[in-house]
């Protein structure tokens, strides 16, 4: 077989592997429910509906919605057509509404059912139009967060690899301290005190997460700033930005993309974080985090409250790190080879 | 050793200084003081000003700094504003109990670290090595505030052979002493577990690729060459040369594990530093939250050094540098 085929045909067998290929699927399933949560989510995310009867349904429960003249709804557990109107089962007690209040009626009681497949919360909004929803603000925090972390820490890191020895010893030192901080109490305090909206969370989590990156950034620099492609360029008298962005930023591209990757899981896990301490998106706006924060005080009675949204965000982590494992074998074989076949020291970023 | 010791203490103190500092003026860029953070009881503009007065607000902020650093420096870190009592005795009572938690979660990391990542080197790229892998990215994939929320459901309503909140029954004080010890136990085994399962994944998969790299080096092949036994080599020769990164790690880890702390102390209702942070911010108790920041810096600082003491310990080279 010529070289340049088998050469392929490994290129390809690389991008096969199980990892990478369930981390890119669910990823791919997840961002189309994120973007498609609008048409998938069965009805409004905060549309309370009868609170007291609507209120925490197991999941699977099916109930008969009754429109009323007054545009209000009625969930009933059972409904029926009597003679003298509708005949509603609701909360325990039986009670007959006039045939001209129902607006839905038909000939068998009503047709219309609000069916809440994971459930309903304390004010009868329906759990999975209301995760379906938080997985729109959960991804975009995680995701924005980590593109302003990796334009710091991209920015942050070249600086000291390029900026001469005493730059250098002073960013580091400083990248150093910052990495010993106890971010998560710092953000809280601060989260408490300015009544946190979407902007300030993801400011927050971006401008606290970039130092990894940094470091990772600096290191692969230095350690293409001798190789001769680098010196030939800049000994033809190319501006050392343009080097910077040219040659030796492409060529960090890998492992800076597969740090960020794991990142993106490790910031939609703080921003839930921080949600479930009641610190981050607030509500009504649904996050994953918040969600299990209702869920919490309520654990005992309504479990599926805080399981489902956790579920969701457990998938979603697992997912994001599952395709930084792949990426790493598929595009890092260097790297790959040093741990063995199966993967080794890449450690979540703290 | 000596000159090491005391460069890196000089480094510690002084970056301490300026995390504190860091901390200081960021709080204060934060706008509301607690003069104004007491507004919910509605007082007046000079009820306002004279709070101020008395809580030094109404001075210069660079005076302000000096006043509350010297303070500091004697161990004064001011008065809690919802307990009414110096903010260093409440931290002090809970730092016990977190510093239980952390210990106890300790253990079962590196046991588990230990377990999965020296059994997935030896048989690496086996079915066992891949099924480790699995495991260690669930890991450190999962949420632990979610991971305790379901052990909670489980252990409190489905399966209740442990209990899954607080940190001593309610007749505690009742019990003998070593009764006390075995109900302390009983509480910390969950959250422990818990824990040590988020920062397992982690450092099992670093302690893997350190020791892989330890056991392809030349003194490695010496010492199978001299007709060691496996075991020797391995137990002695490579974990010893392979521990040395994951002591790093551990300082690194410090900030994650107090993280760790603060939500699966919420969670399972553990009196420690994390929930009383937590309680502190639900009742805005502005020096409670800057003493129990500055504390937790504080450790950070303090395990980093430890760290790096450990590591001059197991590698002389570090000492000279």
């Amino acid at each position: 077989m010529p070289w340049s085929i088998r050469g392929c045909a490994m290129l390809r067998s690389r991008w096969r592997s199980p990892t990478l290929i369930w981390g890119a699927g669910l990823i791919a399933l997840l961002a189309f429910s994120a973007l498609a949560a609008p048409v998938l989510a069965p009805y409004d995310p905060n549309e309370q509906l009868d609170p007291p009867a609507g209120s925490y349904r197991r999941p699977g429960t099916s109930l008969a919605a009754v429109h009323l003249e007054d545009g209000s709804w009625r969930l009933a557990e059972r409904a029926r057509r009597t003679p003298e109107g509708l005949t509603i089962e609701r909360l325990g007690a039986v009670e007959t509404l006039p045939a001209s209040r129902v607006v839905n009626l038909t000939p068998g009681g009503v047709a219309d059912r609000r069916v809440y497949l994971l459930g309903s919360d304390r004010f009868g909004r329906d759990l999975l139009s209301r995760i379906l929803h938080g997985a729109r603000v959960s991804l975009a925090v995680g995701l924005i967060s980590a593109i302003l972390a990796l334009t710091l820490g991209v920015a942050v890191g070249s600086a000291a690899a390029l900026g001469g020895r005493v730059a250098d010893a002073v960013i580091m030192r400083g990248v150093d301290a910052l990495l010993a901080f106890p971010w998560l109490f710092l953000m809280i305090a601060l989260a408490a005190f300015f009544r946190p909206d979407p902007a300030v969370v993801v400011a927050l989590l971006g401008g606290t997460a970039w130092m990894g990156i940094s470091r990772l950034t600096r290191a692969e620099i230095l350690s293409l700033r001798n190789r001769e492609f680098v010196v030939a360029a800049r000994a033809m008298g190319q501006h050392p930005l343009a080097t910077l962005w040219r040659h030796l930023l492409p060529n960090a591209f890998t492992p800076v993309l597969i740090q960020t990757t794991l990142l993106i899981g490790n910031l939609i896990l703080l921003e839930s974080s921080l949600s479930f301490l009641g610190l981050g998106i607030q509500p009504p706006t649904p996050s994953w985090g918040n969600l299990m924060s209702e869920g919490q005080a309520v654990l005992l009675q309504a479990w599926w409250i805080a399981t489902f949204p956790g579920a969701a965000l457990a998938v979603t982590v697992i997912a994001f790190n599952l395709l930084a494992d792949g990426l790493r074998d598929a595009l890092d074989p260097r790297q790959a080879r040093q741990d063995g076949d199966a993967g080794g020291a890449t450690l979540p970023a703290p | 050793m000596l000159g090491f010791l005391l460069r890196r203490l000089a480094a510690s103190l002084l970056l301490l200084l300026l995390v504190l500092t860091f901390t200081f003026f960021f709080l204060r860029l934060i706008p509301g003081d607690p003069a104004h953070i007491f507004e919910g009881q509605r007082l007046t503009l000079e009820q306002q000003q004279r709070l101020r007065q008395i809580y030094g607000l109404d001075r210069p902020l660079p005076l302000q700094y000096l006043t509350w650093i010297s303070s500091v420096a004697k161990w004064d870190w001011g008065t809690s504003l919802s307990q009414q009592r110096p903010v260093s005795t409440v931290l002090g009572e809970a730092v016990p109990a977190t510093a239980i938690l952390a210990m106890a979660a300790l253990v079962v990391e590196y046991f588990l670290a230990l377990l999965l990542g020296i059994a997935s080197a030896l048989r690496r790229g086996s079915a066992l090595d891949h099924g480790i892998r699995i495991v260690t990215l669930l890991f450190f994939s999962l949420p632990l505030f979610w991971v305790g929320l379901m052990v909670v459901l489980l252990f409190s309503y489905v399966w209740p052979v442990l209990p899954a909140s607080h940190m001593h029954s309610v007749d505690a004080d009742l019990m003998s002493p070593a009764g006390r010890l075995l109900d302390l136990a009983r509480h910390l085994f969950l959250p422990a577990l818990v824990m040590g399962i988020g920062t397992a994944g982690g450092t099992a998969r670093f302690l893997r690729a350190s020791l892989i790299e330890v056991m392809s080096q030349d003194y490695i092949r010496a010492a199978r060459a001299k007709g060691l036994s496996e075991r020797r080599v391995v137990w002695v020769h490579g974990l010893r040369n392979a521990i040395v990164p994951v002591i790093q790690v551990f300082a690194i880890q410090l900030p994650v594990l107090l993280s760790g702390a603060l939500i699966v102390e919420v969670v399972f209702s553990w009196p420690g530093l994390g929930q009383l942070t937590f309680l502190a911010i639900s009742t805005r108790d502005y020096p409670l939250i800057l003493g129990a920041v500055a504390l937790s810096a504080t450790l950070v600082i303090l395990g980093n050094l430890l760290a790096d003491i450990l590591h001059a310990l197991v590698d002389p080279r570090v000492r000279d540098a």
